[in-house]
């Protein structure tokens, strides 16, 4: 077996993290994993114990290992999977989402995009003027927003892990975009019609979710998205492994560090007064929010004025403002994106 | 020995009786991106696998909008 041994009981190892200088057994592990997002979940003051947490879940290996977590701390985790249509994936991806929740008599909320909302993603990404991770971005997150409100949830999880944070963060910094790397937070708290979010992952190494989810059987999706090749985020994370693999705990230094000595120097600058879409009612900043303009573009169908021409860089800056969401390199929202 | 790659799924003979750090280094992977499993166990990269093994290489690595 390993050379290695556990930092903490000194049994053979099985999961070496080199950025802590440490290797851990299985059961060591997951012990770790699971003190890492309570970390995370104290030092933001996430959510409680009477909190009802709506964890948005794909059938990857972040968002289950989440989901797993947080159900084993003994959190009020349902859990939300929307259907994105993207073939066999999708397919493969609802399977195991069902099952982790079945086996756990966990509650799952499943939105399918094309019977709720008439299209689905790679008719988006083909038919529409965003790219397919833009509008796949922004479709997710609106969902998520409005299944949070329908069910009264309190808190919106998503499994965002340190990998994610910080290739967001380098591609922010390369443009300085600023409003940007200001929003870049594991919590964005409620605000008129928009639910609270949090990334209770945000300490946590793909690496680490991947042996998490391994070593606790969960059973994930392995696969890549076929849409997604090329996308400029993974680019981004390949970089920031080249310096990490001289450098153990580059990432964690640009992206911790940030939070803890550079966020403070970022005021938000978007404090956009929101209003409710004059579509679907839920906050935007103009009269129709960006996914209702997107499903009408997508389908054909016609909002109730014009939907009025737009530049790349304006639609790149809305989109990213939008439901005060999720931050993401420009690009991955810009036409020429992924 | 055997060895499974992922993303894309192909299937490569290397050598083995070698520590698994070394395969790793033969194939131009950084052990910080995969999962290296063998008969539903992690291998860290200290372990030593045989020419009889057949292992699996799982990258950890997930993009895209989320």
């Amino acid at each position: 077996m390993s050379g290695m041994k556990c930092r903490r009981c000194k049994a053979p190892a099985v999961v070496e993290i080199r950025r802590h200088n440490a290797s851990f057994c299985r059961d060591c592990f997951v012990r770790h994993v699971q003190e890492q997002v309570k970390r995370a979940i104290g030092a933001y003051d996430m959510f409680g114990p009477k909190d009802r947490l709506l964890v948005a879940v794909s059938g990857g290996k972040d968002s289950l290992a989440l989901w797993d977590v947080l159900l084993e701390l003994g959190y009020r985790a349902s859990g939300l999977y929307v259907g994105l249509g993207i073939g066999e994936y999708s397919s493969r991806s609802a399977e195991l989402v069902r099952a982790f929740a079945r086996a756990r008599s966990a509650e799952l909320i499943e939105v399918d995009l094309a019977s709720e909302y008439g299209f689905d993603i790679p008719t988006a990404g083909a038919r529409g003027s965003r790219s397919t991770c833009a509008v796949c971005g922004l479709s997710k997150r609106y969902v998520f927003n409005r299944a949070a409100l329908e069910h009264g949830s309190d808190v919106i999880v998503t499994g965002h892990n340190l990998d994610d944070e910080a290739a967001t963060l380098l591609g922010n910094t390369l443009r300085w975009q600023t409003d940007y790397i200001a929003r870049q937070c594991p919590i964005l708290p409620a605000e008129a019609g928009l639910v609270k979010k949090v990334k209770p992952l945000y300490r946590l190494s793909e690496l680490e979710t991947a042996a998490y989810a391994f070593l606790r059987g969960i059973d994930y999706v392995v696969e890549e998205c076929p849409l997604v090749a090329g996308n400029t985020q993974l680019r981004y994370k390949e970089a920031m492994d080249q310096l990490e693999a001289t450098s153990p705990g580059t990432k964690a230094q640009f992206f911790l560090s940030y939070l803890e000595r550079g966020a403070p120097l970022f005021a938000r600058q978007d404090e956009a007064d929101l209003r409710p879409c004059g579509s679907c009612g839920q906050p935007t900043t103009g009269r129709f929010c960006a996914f209702c303009r997107a499903r009408a573009q997508v389908t054909g169908t016609r909002l109730e004025e014009p939907v009025a021409p737009t530049t790349p860089e304006a639609e790149a800056r809305e989109l990213a403002s939008e439901l005060a969401g999720e931050v993401l390199p420009v690009e991955i929202y810009g036409r020429a994106g992924a | 020995m055997k060895v499974r790659l992922r993303n894309p799924d192909r299937e490569l003979e290397v050598a083995g009786d070698r520590k698994v750090h070394v395969v790793l280094a033969e194939l131009g992977i950084n052990p910080d991106t995969v999962l290296v499993i063998r008969e539903r166990e992690l291998l860290t990269r200290e372990d030593r696998v045989s020419d009889a093994d057949e292992i699996e290489i799982r990258p950890v690595i997930s993009g895209g909008a989320r």
